[in-house]
């Protein structure tokens, strides 16, 4: 058995944590112990964050001995950090725990001078590095080997190695040590997770009567969306994703979401989108309570107003707003926007933008004719031409025998082979009797064995 | 006579305008592009703000269509206008249509496949003020859904095409205009070999209070070119009696 805790008077005498408890009874004859009860830690750290509430809205559990408090923008109610410290250490005692406390802007480094503190508990904002140097090394929550290799090394304090070159760490110790010195230091980002999540962006409406009516859902919608898009306008943000959740009475529940392709808190726009699907809302005997939550939301950014420059329409609200419509009743699969891909394979030529707002990076390649209308997928036609590579002199397409007259190419694309093997393509581009245009390709050389295929891809202008 | 004739003449000009047939800046763009066939439009003008349909027999005469379109297209787009392409979108090949000066990063395709949905997106889209232009391959329209796409743009200003690729009938509908573009034969260039630029028949079957015409016009570098060679042909000598 192990000692998982002792009280002070047991530390005065010698007990310790990780101690045998045969080895902390020889020493204190009169020690009294007792079983430590699985995850009662885990616990009673869940009931005091919570009840830490009253100090901070965004406490979290640091297990297994700790909690984490996000205190920006709190200790000034009781009138400055220390004041703020003593308030809560003058609590726990009066409940009967002894805690060590530190203030820092990093959650690492309040950590080390919580646990390995011993003049000062409040750091001053930026003054991490100063604050460390003198800890020792497990101050830097490191794993246990990590810590025996320095150890072993002789690097007992921060100070020793915090300055050493980051690849001369990174070689001996690993990546880990970094990361831990860059969380503490604030290089790097570390966000707690509080017991009680930050609340989404909800508004309920209670109805006294159960409503049943199109008429009914449509007042109750627009009542919570007027809601919170004041809410949603004052905080400067927009609204991307929201469902409206409709509690009927008899216990089921019924729910429809809307996505935007921009952060917006327009009601009108809003409500549009929300009206195709009320439809789809059976309220049966009734619904009884309205909950319209927004799952996802984002900054705003305001753009400059713009009087004599040429504006872009890619970037209106009347185009977002239109393609949000246009997928709130037809999904968002069927709608496209193509930017170049650098590739001169021609199905390869271009490819879907990530959204419709994103901007075009490369160029689009017109240095050869390419025809407006294309075949998906290219199709087998019957060819006679004069071998080896002159262009076709009449072809077969859909059973209709066309006589070339005027003819361009052979324009030769060859397989991207680090993507797909087969055969290169021999484009000509040729105009029939009646002045139709197609785009024609042999694919493979001439050979006497027939083992090369003539295809029809496309049509020019 | 002459004056009362003037004075009729006057007062139909007149009425234009409350018609809905205004000239603006993109029009005066738009009729230098086209020459000689403005004269078939009221006000000598071309219709913006309106739904044009084009009616086409086959894949090749869509990709004829689509270029005379895209012609147009550049110069209602300029810069950073966007423009709107409905239907089987599939078959377009947007690499192409930077060659008409359009940057086709400024379309937004939305590929569908029933009529009645497309419809709806069509409409929809038209209402949308500030889009240069919208086209959709919709074969079938009936007259109440092209006169519910005509109120749409006489509203937004926005300018339509539709483009029905072997309709099963021709019937009577609520647009603008009815056009017919077919490829012709290209005139070698300096009497090199290969393939010269573009020529299409434009046939305009039917304008609402214009003149209907038939031009040969060839493409050259994102301008149209009346070709008058074929027009100004040897009548065939009738004889009669």
């Amino acid at each position: 058995m192990i000692i998982t805790s002792a009280n002070v008077l047991a530390k005065a005498e010698g007990a310790a944590r990780n101690m045998p408890l045969a080895d902390a009874r020889a020493v204190i004859p009169g020690l009294q112990y007792f079983d430590d009860p699985p995850d009662l830690h885990n616990k009673l750290l869940n009931g005091l964050a919570e009840w830490f509430i009253r100090f901070t809205p965004a406490a979290a559990v640091d297990s297994p001995d700790g909690l984490l408090l996000d205190i920006s923008g709190c200790a000034h109610l009781w009138g400055g950090e220390a004041a703020y410290m003593a308030e809560i250490e003058n609590r726990m005692k009066a409940f009967g725990y002894d805690i060590k406390l530190g203030i820092a802007d990093t959650i690492g480094t309040a950590w080390a001078i919580a646990r390995f503190g011993n003049d000062t508990s409040i750091v001053e904002p930026c003054k991490q590095t100063e604050a460390l140097l003198s800890l020792p090394a497990a101050a830097l929550r490191l794993e246990f080997e990590i810590l025996e290799r320095l150890d072993k090394l002789g690097l007992q304090q921060i100070n020793q190695f915090i300055n050493m070159p980051r690849t001369a760490l990174r070689r001996r110790f690993g990546e880990d040590i970094l990361l831990q010195i860059d969380k503490a230091l604030g290089f790097e980002m570390e966000m707690i997770q509080p017991v009680i999540p930050a609340e989404p962006c909800q508004e309920r409406l209670q109805c006294l009567e159960p409503i049943v009516s199109a008429k009914g859902i449509e007042i109750a919608l627009e009542r919570l969306l007027e809601k919170i898009c004041t809410k949603l306008k004052r905080e400067e943000k927009g609204l991307r994703k929201a469902v409206f959740t409709c509690y009927r009475i008899d216990g089921k529940i019924e729910q429809i979401e809307i996505g935007t392709n921009s952060p917006t808190a327009n009601t009108g726009h809003l409500f549009k989108l929300f009206a195709l699907k009320i439809e789809t809302i059976t309220p049966a005997l009734g619904i009884e309570l309205f909950v319209l939550t927004a799952e996802v939301t984002e900054l705003v950014t305001a753009g400059q107003e713009r009087l004599w420059d040429d504006p872009d329409m890619l970037e209106d609200s009347a185009l977002s707003e239109l393609l949000d419509r246009i997928e709130g009743r037809i999904g968002a699969n069927h709608i496209y926007r193509f930017v170049p891909a650098e590739h001169h394979w021609p199905e390869r030529s271009y490819q879907p933008a990530a959204s419709v707002f994103e901007k075009v990076q490369s160029e689009w390649k017109v240095e050869r004719p390419r025809p407006v209308q294309i075949l998906p997928k290219p199709e087998l036609i019957d060819v006679t031409a004069p071998i080896p590579d002159y262009p076709p002199m009449n072809f077969r397409y859909k059973g209709k025998l066309h006589k070339v007259t005027k003819a361009d190419g052979p324009e030769r694309i060859e397989q991207e082979w680090w993507l797909q093997e087969g055969r290169h393509r021999d484009y000509y581009a040729v105009e029939d009797e009646e002045g139709a245009r197609y785009w024609l390709f042999r694919s493979g050389h001439y050979d006497a064995t027939n083992s090369y295929a003539w295809f029809m891809h496309g049509f020019f202008a | 006579m002459s004056t009362k004739a003037a004075i009729i003449n006057r007062l139909k000009k007149e009425i234009l305008p409350l018609q809905g047939f205004k000239s603006t800046l993109q029009n005066v763009a738009l009729n230098g592009l086209l020459g000689p066939v403005v004269k078939a439009f009221p006000n000598n003008s071309f219709p913006l703000g309106a739904i044009h349909e084009f009616i086409s027999d086959g894949a090749t005469d869509t990709a004829s269509t689509n270029g005379f379109i895209s012609v147009l297209l550049h110069k209602l787009m300029k810069k950073k206008g966007v423009s709107i392409w409905i239907g089987n979108t599939a078959t377009i090949f947007p690499p192409a249509l930077k060659s008409f000066g359009i940057a086709p990063g400024q379309i937004i395709f939305i590929d569908l496949k029933k009529e009645k949905e497309m419809l709806w997106a069509m409409e929809e889209t038209l209402k949308c003020e500030g889009l240069s232009a919208v086209i959709a391959f919709i074969p079938e329209l009936g007259f109440t859904a092209s006169r519910r796409l005509q109120l749409a743009v006489e509203k937004s200003k926005v300018t339509g095409f539709i483009v029905r690729q072997n309709p099963r009938n021709i019937n009577t509908t609520a647009c603008i205009t009815r056009w017919k573009i077919t490829a012709d034969a290209s005139k070698p260039l300096y009497g090199l070999p290969g393939l010269g630029f573009p020529r299409w028949h434009v046939e305009l079957l039917k304008v609402r209070n214009g003149q209907p015409g038939k031009w040969v016009i060839e493409c050259k570098g994102g301008k149209f070119i009346p070709v008058y060679e074929t027009l100004s042909a040897p009548l065939q000598i009738r004889k009669t009696g």
